[in-house]
């Protein structure tokens, strides 16, 4: 075990994809987040940068590595990688790009702000790019939109309670079992990686999340139905495919969802 | 009367310490802060029952424009659109779902009194209040109180996967010393469950049409047309275009400035730059030192590192913290015999041990590591050991109550805490300060109302854990929906049109503002990146105005922040590479926000001249070491006003009463 004490270095090339402007436009203008991958005019040619970085601190995340090569960049007047980052520590659901060719990279349950450079070996190459699914259409070098998310909420992934009108919380019981089953669902974050991994671009275990949420609460009963079908409605529309059970979106998720929703999805598609 | 003034308001020195008075200062009538009086338990019902109405036909004609999607925005929009009113929801982040309300872990409190063991409404307003060691409005904490129960009644409605027990009820636990299990919690993810019940609810009225979402939208200028707040200059965060958004009323829920010390729990985006926009168009900032510092954070080792992980405080419930005995001790944690090890929180009160409050975990640790006693990295941090709780419970046990959180610092620090001690350090997590704020949440700009964290409400010089997602909810339900009905029914609701001449000399001001920080004459090429800076300006920040402030000390930090921003200013350039998105524009403008927060910081710590919550002044202590408050001279809240660049801003004061609960001085020896 290396002390904290003296972190020890590595050497890493980064390729890394720089594209501004999306290849490919999605068909629903005027939803929330479009308007603005519009503006960006016309899809340029992206192609792959390669960046040679040594003595990185192995107590570093992958993206302060990029900060990293980000301040050296803006340093010679160049304009910097853009990729989505908030919180860092794994909750916001703002980061994810492709590391290898695996979403959020190599280890399990995490997303790519909480995956340190000790995970690599010394002289290993990484090579990042964005998500690359029709429905996420590409904003610029690691970024995606992902306001396709938003819509499919919109369709109908919530309780229809105005504020105001609940009743006594605890006049609704919810087995132990029934509750820690639902929040699992609802630990989603949003990240997309789950689309991102898939061969078809699928946004079912997202969409099964949601169901699974709501659908186990009697809370979420009364628009149970309806709601599986207007969310998975939404999902075809905004072009994501159909699921073909390679479960590798429950690989890649860092949350750790259970694919196994997504036959539960189909179950509450024939209840609708 | 004006209050207590800096001196010399034209002439900005960097001593503007008000000169040392016996008296207490004259309330300012600047500052009414529309308290109904009366009887505390009844206050906010008799305001809600005298507050006007407006038909549901006539809300469809009022348009809001509501800045920020975490819980307090998120909240107050969905509910305002729920009652009629067009609303325009903006948010730099790409969905609302992001907000850093979501990485709020520990709970939210509500005085249920489901565990039967004698909470209260009058229970919850009393903690706040003593929480915030006097400095907050009797009025607003009751109110709080009082909403805390109905928060929890729609969250669950909602559908928020609150922990339960098998019988079905709703769990609870005690949290952060409390006496009472209160708190309501979704594993270690409770706000995020909080944040998606307000976004799903926000989301359905996105799909009914009242909302209109704009996502990638950051606020660069307030547009207020004759003193009223009527609307906001916000940029793409794609194209990089001003966009002019009008409404009748403006309200922002932009979240706290812990970031104004670069490394702390806030996401990194975190910014106070929608507040101070508003302060320069004459919002009073209210008690703006008041800044609260989380003990168990896992502590900075590389140059590179970019933020600080907050790890749950319920790790002292088992941890034990110490550091060697012997200062610069080489050998590794276990190879330290007992005899050789300071249990120092245990040593020093004995009673509390480490489970004493946060600002003085924070400060006890602070003070052995300036003494050259702390381990890790430059010696910036403690050890926190679990081997005590491990060998009485096992190993097993210790992992199902912690497992998250460890899991959490092995995968940053690479170490496993249950072979050796976790080191941790305070961090920055929560700035009780913000925009001035009357009882109806509008600042002192009409119009503009300011909701959770970016206000300065309720939770005085220190907040209680759990609270935070208290307020922002509270403001966002409960009390913003009413109150801004009242404004809209007192006020001539006529149309600004964007070509308005108050909203084309924001969009001019706003793009002088960027056309500035572009290269360009008198630019030193090749220095400053806003990064750069803004870790300067940290370190600084930290050292003045963090867990432990003196006169000379933050004497000293106003002149460093003078020279950062000369050093902001002659150096920080961003080439404009076109069309996309601009992050380094982004940090810059922000940074140029907190530069100017940061002066303001440490003139009201300089002002406020007592120990108070996590204000804690060092000339201003008992004997013990204890924080010594002055109620004589600053039982008040203290607002700042803008008075131009380079003038000095004015100090108003509010006075606070206290009817309900006589202040007391708190000592955990």
């Amino acid at each position: 075990m290396t002390t904290p004490y003296e972190p020890t270095t590595i050497s890493l090339s980064l390729r890394v994809w720089r594209q501004i402007g999306q290849p490919q436009t999605n068909g629903h203008p005027g939803g929330p987040s479009q308007d603005g991958a519009r503006q960006l005019g016309a899809a340029q040619s992206g192609g792959f940068e390669t960046h040679q970085l040594d003595n990185l601190s192995t107590n570093l995340s992958l993206l302060e590595a990029l900060d990293l090569l980000n301040d050296r960049l803006i340093t010679a007047g160049q304009r910097p990688i853009s990729f989505e980052h908030d919180c860092r520590e794994g909750i916001c659901g703002s980061c994810g790009f492709l590391v290898n060719g695996q979403a959020h990279g190599p280890r399990a349950a995490t997303t790519v702000c909480q995956l340190y450079l000790r995970h690599f070996r010394d002289g290993d190459t990484l090579e990042l790019e964005p998500w690359r699914a029709k429905a996420f259409p590409l904003l610029a070098d690691l970024m995606v939109d992902r306001g396709g998310f938003d819509r499919i909420i919109a369709a109908g992934g919530y309780c229809s309670v105005n504020t105001g009108n609940a009743p006594e919380a605890n006049a609704i019981l919810i087995g132990k079992e029934q509750a820690t089953s639902s929040f699992d669902a609802a630990t989603c974050i949003g990240c997309g990686a789950c689309v991102a991994s898939c061969r078809h671009a699928s946004a079912s275990l997202f969409v099964a999340a949601k169901l699974a949420h709501l659908g186990q609460l009697p809370q979420g009963q009364p628009e149970r139905a309806r709601r599986a079908r207007a969310m998975v409605d939404q999902m075809d529309a905004e072009g994501f495919g159909a699921c073909s059970n390679h479960l590798e979106c429950e690989a890649a998720c860092p949350k750790e969802i259970a694919a196994d929703w997504i036959s539960w999805m189909r179950r509450e598609l024939g209840r609708s | 009367m004006t209050g207590m003034a800096s001196p010399g308001s034209a002439d900005a020195g960097l001593h503007p310490a008000p000169p040392p008075s016996a008296e207490p200062p004259a309330p300012s009538p600047r500052l009414e802060p529309r308290l109904g009086g009366g009887r505390l338990d009844t206050a906010w019902q008799r305001c809600r029952e005298a507050l006007p109405l407006i038909s549901p036909a006539n809300k469809g004609k009022l348009r809001l424009l509501v800045v920020g999607s975490g819980l307090a925005g998120a909240s107050a929009a969905a509910t305002l659109a729920e009652q009629g009113y067009r609303v325009q929801l903006v948010t730099y982040h790409d969905s609302p779902r992001r907000a850093h309300s979501v990485a709020a872990q520990g709970g939210i409190n509500a005085a249920k009194n489901y565990a039967a063991d004698g909470d209260s409404i009058e229970r919850l307003f009393r903690d706040t209040l003593k929480g915030g060691d006097f400095r907050a409005r009797e009025a607003g904490c009751h109110r709080l109180a009082e909403i805390s129960g109905a928060i929890i009644d729609q969250c669950v409605a909602q559908g928020v996967p609150f922990a339960r027990e098998y019988g079905g009820t709703l769990a609870n636990r005690s949290f952060g010393g409390s006496l009472v299990s209160r708190t309501f919690y979704a594993r270690g993810q409770t706000g995020q469950q909080l944040l998606y019940g307000a976004y799903q609810a926000l989301m359905r009225q996105v799909a009914a049409k009242r909302v209109e979402l704009f996502c990638r939208r950051e606020l660069v200028e307030l547009i207020c047309v004759d003193g009223v707040a009527r609307g906001a200059v916000c940029r793409h965060g794609l194209s990089g275009a001003l966009e002019t958004f009008t409404a009748h009323a403006v309200l922002l829920a932009t979240g706290g400035y812990s970031n104004v010390y670069y490394l702390s729990t806030n996401a990194l985006q975190s910014n106070a730059s929608a507040i101070w926009r508003a302060y320069r168009q004459g919002a009073c900032f209210a008690n703006p030192c008041f800044t609260q510092i989380h003990p168990t954070c896992i502590p900075t080792g590389d140059r590179w590192q970019s933020k600080l992980t907050l790890m749950s405080e319920s790790l002292r419930n088992d941890g034990r913290i110490w550091l060697p005995l012997q200062a610069g001790d080489p050998r590794p944690a276990a190879a330290i015999p007992e005899p050789e090890r300071d249990y120092f929180l245990e040593r020093q009160y004995p009673s509390y041990g480490n489970m004493v409050p946060r600002d003085l975990a924070s400060r006890r640790a602070r003070e052995l590591c300036l003494a050259g006693r702390g381990v890790g990295p430059g010696g910036g941090s403690v050890y926190l050991d679990l081997a005590d709780a491990i060998k009485r419970d096992g190993k097993a046990a210790i992992e199902a109550r912690y497992g998250n959180l460890l899991e959490m610092y092995e995968r940053i620090s690479g170490d496993d805490p249950t072979a050796a001690p976790m080191r941790i350090y305070p961090a920055p997590h929560y700035t009780m300060g913000g925009l001035w704020v009357d009882y109806h949440l509008m600042s002192t700009i009409p119009g503009l109302f300011v909701l959770g964290e970016a206000n300065f409400s309720e939770h005085g010089a220190n907040r209680l854990g759990a609270s935070a997602l208290m307020q922002g909810l509270a403001d966002g339900y409960f009390i913003a929906p009413a109150t801004v009905t009242a404004w809209l029914a007192s006020q001539p609701q006529a149309e600004i049109p964007a070509d308005h001449p108050a909203c084309r000399a924001a969009v001019a001001a706003s793009e002088a503002r960027i056309a500035a920080l572009r290269p360009g004459p008198g630019h030193r090429a090749g220095g400053s990146t806003a990064t750069a800076v803004h870790r300067q300006l940290g370190l600084l920040m930290i050292e003045a105005c963090g867990i432990s402030r003196s006169a000379a000390g933050l004497e000293r930090g106003l002149a460093a922040v003078a020279a950062l921003r000369q050093l902001f200013r002659a150096e920080v350039r961003i080439p404009d590479h076109g069309p996309g998105p601009d992050a380094e524009l982004e940090k810059a403008l922000r940074l140029e926000d907190f530069l100017g927060l940061a002066d303001l910081m440490l003139r009201d710590a300089l002002a406020r001249e007592e120990s108070c919550g996590a204000h804690f002044r060092e000339e201003f202590q008992t004997p013990e070491g204890e924080a010594r408050r002055d109620d004589a001279k600053f039982a008040h809240i203290a607002a700042w006003e803008y008075r131009g660049e380079g003038a000095a801003p004015q100090r108003h004061v509010e006075a606070l009463q206290f009817t309900a609960l006589a202040p007391s001085q708190r000592n955990y020896r």
